[in-house]
């Protein structure tokens, strides 16, 4: 008798996990609307949030958004994620930001078949090897292809040298990318210099980069390192450019370099408020973000979060159906879908291949000067 | 390599090894007459940073005004180290104070983390040390450079003189010989400890400040690195000679820097040098270059 109950029970919960078609698409959200990141998950999740304000309808079937607050916690991000799929019983599921975090709660969608689409977690590792992870954003070491592409192509420097911190991936894996890319574009790379994360004096790797006259320097480096190497190769009176990627994206360099980070660029997400010729997707998330939120700026990461729902909805769109399996097939097949970060063409790894923006600080102020298509 | 190329990076070792150095100092005189490594001494340098940037910047004292505070703060915070983590273990085994050192080291690092965050601060450099002085053949010298190696030079001088020319600096003599004898001649033991401590904590304060003015950030863990490296540069010398660390300092400044400007592919194994080189030192001259032998008390 106990085992006719138990077999009951055990069938009973199987049909209650697949996944019941009534009529409304359920889709979740997990991001960090508290903890250290929540300042960066709420940006996101209100992007998201005015996407489906939007476009409330996927294919004539309303979509429902259920959000979790990971509480930017890698166990919490764990929860969130079991929580949207065993009790929600979500299709599909948007997040987050945090690399940590996607991976977190990566392993658990995983393991449930429920496709994930990545917001800004643009560490490799998030989607490497996963069947069912996505993201909407490129990773980290496309933007060393990016920044070779507009060293090389839109600013016209023939000699570039990297100063790499051996100590990081992030540094390392972007440093590979912009010399492969520079490289296979006919530029030269004269030097290639290291340093260690935690290293406070520059000078020797400086004083070697002025001997070799590059025209510019890439420097993957996290921007309480990066600001000094700038501060230090400015009073050896370095005369060549230094660019950067995402990780000098915060306003503190400028607090911390002063004067010496003057003409600085680095690679970003493409989209800013401020980008002349905006694509018509940017133009109308700018427009609507304005109507809702009046008092504040959009920005990328609002314009990522509002990107993953366009992408999962393409992708539904596309498969003509809910089913977990058939999104994730869907969401592969990604190509030239007009986002509001540029083009966006899923690759193999799962990882968009898409515009990237490029910032250069100007009177203490981050400038967008453009966008670039990476070549790589 | 061309000439004024060397002299560059001549110019950028000796400012960085007297820093090394600077903090090392600290290092060799507590170890000199306690026999203790005192793993908090990178985190009292912090601590000397920390107190000039708030002193300057936040409220915006005169720099002059500013340093001297800095450096009777963290002389209090030395004091306090002393009295709090090692005086009551002056008897215990050896291994305590040095267990006890390294959690002190740990606290002050997570209590600056919890008091001034984790958030890196940018030090404003007074305008006057910055200005860079063109020698022939494109070398560039900024001021400081050349004032951190005079002012390691100038404390040198004064602590050697405090050590072998006056009484306190006998009785800390006779301590780092033997304790219970210097005691019962009437010593105050503790006092002149102590006074150890706040003069290896002024050093600190100052090799901070100095540190902060030339790589202008400070942040909690700040001390770390630069504390290991003096430490190593502390060894080199011969632990316990205050000569020696400077030498010892100043040594590895040149190895970490020369070893870029000669390999610059190897760039990111420039501490792989300076540790091999102490392996090696080490092996040929157990005592360092100036460290005299110890001979083990019957």
């Amino acid at each position: 008798m106990r085992k006719i109950f138990a077999a009951v029970l055990l069938i009973a919960m199987l049909c209650s996990c697949a996944y019941a078609d009534d009529g409304v698409i359920k889709i979740g959200v997990f991001n960090c609307l508290t903890g250290q990141n929540a300042l960066g998950g709420q940006l996101e999740l209100e992007g998201t949030q005015l996407a489906h304000k939007l476009m409330p309808e996927i294919s004539g079937k309303k979509v429902e958004l259920i959000i979790v607050d990971n509480k930017s916690d890698k166990v919490e991000a764990a929860n969130a994620v079991t929580r949207l799929i065993e009790n929600d019983k979500v299709c599909a599921i948007i997040g987050t930001f945090g690399s940590s975090l996607a991976m977190a709660g990566g392993e658990v969608a995983e393991k449930a078949k429920i496709p994930v689409v990545g917001t800004s977690c643009t560490n490799p590792l998030v989607t490497l090897g996963k069947k069912y992870y996505f993201r909407v954003c490129f990773i980290d070491p496309y933007q060393g292809a990016g920044a070779a592409t507009y060293a090389l192509r839109k600013l016209n420097f023939k000699r570039a040298a990297t100063l790499i911190d051996v100590a990081s991936d992030y540094s390392v894996g972007l440093g590979t990318f912009f010399k492969t890319a520079f490289e296979k574009m006919g530029g030269e790379i004269v030097a290639e210099l290291k340093y260690n994360s935690g290293d406070q004096d520059f000078t020797a790797q400086l004083t070697e980069l002025i001997t070799k006259n590059p025209d510019i320097v890439f420097l993957p480096a996290y921007f309480a390192e990066g600001a000094i190497v700038l501060k230090q190769a400015n009073e050896l009176g370095a005369e060549f450019k230094f660019i950067g990627a995402d990780a000098m994206d915060n306003p503190e360099i400028v607090t911390l370099g002063g004067d010496s980070v003057e003409g600085f660029m680095h690679t970003t997400f493409a989209y800013d408020p401020s980008m002349k010729d905006m694509n018509p997707t940017a133009k109308q998330f700018t427009e609507e973000w304005r109507k809702v939120h009046p008092d504040k700026d959009p920005n990328a990461l609002a314009a990522v979060g509002y990107d993953a729902y366009v992408m999962l909805k393409d992708a539904i769109e596309r498969a003509g159906s809910a089913e977990p399996e058939k999104i994730r097939d869907a969401l592969e097949q990604t190509k030239d879908l007009p986002t509001v970060t540029g083009i966006t063409t899923i690759n193999v790894t799962h990882d968009a291949e898409k515009d990237m923006g490029i910032v250069e600080i100007r009177d203490g102020k981050k400038v967008f000067i453009g966008t670039v298509i990476p070549e790589n | 390599m061309t000439l004024n190329i060397f002299v560059q990076h001549f110019v950028n070792a000796l400012s960085l090894g007297s820093l090394y150095g600077l903090i090392s100092i600290g290092y060799t005189m507590v170890y000199g007459i306690l026999r203790l490594i005192n793993f908090a001494h990178g985190d009292i340098f912090m601590l000397g940073a920390y107190f000039v940037f708030f002193a300057t910047i936040v409220y915006k004292l005169n720099w002059i005004l500013g340093v001297i505070i800095a450096i009777a703060a963290t002389t209090i915070c030395g004091l306090l180290v002393d009295r709090i983590a090692y005086r009551p273990l002056r008897q215990a085994p050896r291994i305590s104070a040095l267990i006890s050192a390294i959690g002190v080291s740990f606290f002050i690092e997570n209590f600056a983390v919890v008091v001034f965050t984790g958030m890196p601060r940018p030090v404003v450099q007074p305008k006057i040390l910055m200005k860079p002085i063109i020698l022939p053949n494109k070398v560039r010298l900024i001021p400081l450079g050349i004032l951190v190696p005079v002012v390691a030079f100038i404390l040198v001088a004064a602590l050697l003189w405090l050590l072998y020319k006056t009484k306190p600096g006998l009785a800390m003599r006779a301590i780092s010989f033997d304790i219970e004898t210097t005691r019962m001649l009437g010593v105050d033991v503790n006092k002149i400890i102590a006074l150890a401590f706040g003069l290896g904590s002024a050093l600190a304060a100052v090799a901070g400040i100095l540190w902060a003015l030339r790589y202008p950030r400070v942040e909690p863990f700040m001390g770390m690195t630069p504390g290991i490296k003096a430490f190593i540069a502390a060894v080199f010398g011969g632990i316990g000679s205050i000569p020696g660390a400077m030498i010892g300092g100043i040594i590895l400044g040149f190895v970490e820097i020369m070893s870029v400007a000669f390999f610059p592919n190897l760039s990111g194994y420039k501490d792989a040098f300076a540790f091999f080189l102490l392996i090696v030192i080490l092996l040929f001259k157990p005592t360092g270059i100036l460290g005299s032998k110890i001979e083990d008390k019957i």
